[in-house]
């Protein structure tokens, strides 16, 4: 499917409204992870369809790890990777495998995920905030993975924080946004960047981030195990882009009743 | 040597280094962290870090994740 027929406007939209994130610029909003994925080739052409310009990916033992030609795509389809902390469940465990992750990567950029229950995979604020407080403190760009509160969401971008990342509803679920006036609540709490992080089962639901003010999307499953990746990472782009265009223009206002569009001035009698 | 490495028992020659263990589990991996007893090993000191009886040594290497 061809990712090049996106409209001229859209394009100039981009350009005039970069998204900036730990002082990185991106033309694209939506993040991309990789867990989940049938096949490298589904991979490689979601990664292309999605226009993703940052995956994220984990570090396992070696046993159970991808054979290098998962990086090899990664590689060459030129994205940024951002590591994440995902399986770990206190502070101490995310420090230390976010060290190992700048070292396996090359990067300081850290995804950083504190699970505190296993059945829902809700983050454990406790655990999170003191996890993000050390990281910060060695260098590392911390994009915390978080629930719908705003107050915890003030407080990790108070921690120094590049991004705070709202769950919309438990990772894997697809239940979409369960809150949607916690996510805008969360939007007008903080000054970093938000970003609507698991829970995405369709593209209306990534539309529906960024109308609420969502700085960006990132989303794995509903592309991963989606019956067609591709199409459905494309679908993915273009929600996140038409989401963020009608935020951008101002929606307008519900109403009780209706508002005629077409003028009752000069209305014949027949 | 006895050492576990990603948490099974392992026996290694007495004199060998993390650069050692690491070409043993991981070849064809460019992108490994290694944590010995949960600290990490940096790849430019794994040639001159000598393991010991009883370390516990993850080699760790890139997989999918979300």
């Amino acid at each position: 499917m061809s990712t090049q027929d996106l409209a001229p406007a859209l394009a100039r939209e981009e350009a005039g409204d970069p998204f900036v994130l730990g002082g990185e610029t991106f033309r694209s909003r939506l993040l991309l992870g990789t867990g989940g994925v049938p096949s490298l080739e589904a991979l490689e052409a979601a990664v292309r369809a999605s226009g993703t310009q940052l995956v994220t990916v984990a570090l396992r033992r070696v046993e159970a790890s991808a054979t290098g030609s998962m990086m090899t795509v990664l590689d060459r389809a030129g994205v940024r990777l951002l590591p994440n902390t995902a399986g770990c469940r206190t502070a101490r465990e995310a420090v230390r495998t976010a060290r190992l992750a700048r070292e396996a990567f090359g990067t300081d950029w850290v995804k950083l995920e504190v699970i505190g229950d296993e059945r829902t995979l809700l983050p454990d604020a406790v655990e999170l905030l003191d996890a993000a407080e050390q990281l910060v403190a060695e260098g590392f760009t911390v994009l915390a993975y978080t629930t719908d509160d705003p107050v915890l969401g003030r407080r990790l971008a108070d921690a120094g924080c590049a991004a705070v990342m709202p769950l919309g509803s438990p990772i894997g679920s697809g239940l979409g946004i369960r809150n949607p006036h916690n996510v805008a609540l969360l939007r007008e709490a903080v000054d970093v960047p938000v970003v609507l992080d698991a829970g995405i089962g369709t593209a209306s639901d990534a539309a529906l981030a960024m109308e609420l003010g969502c700085d960006a999307v990132l989303l794995a499953s509903a592309v991963t195990r989606a019956r067609d990746p591709e199409r459905m990472a494309l679908a993915m782009r273009q929600a996140v882009e038409g989401g963020r265009l009608a935020r951008l223009a101002g929606r307008i206002p519900r109403r009780w009743h209706a508002e005629a569009s077409t003028s009752s001035e000069g209305l014949p009698a027949l | 040597m006895q050492l576990t490495v990603n948490g099974d028992a392992a026996e290694l020659a007495d004199d060998a280094t993390v650069a050692d263990l690491v070409a043993q589990r991981a070849p064809g991996h460019d992108r490994v962290a290694v944590a010995r007893n949960g600290d990490v090993v940096p790849r430019s000191s794994w040639a001159r870090t000598p393991l010991a009886p009883g370390d516990a040594v993850e080699v760790l290497a890139p997989t999918a994740g979300g």
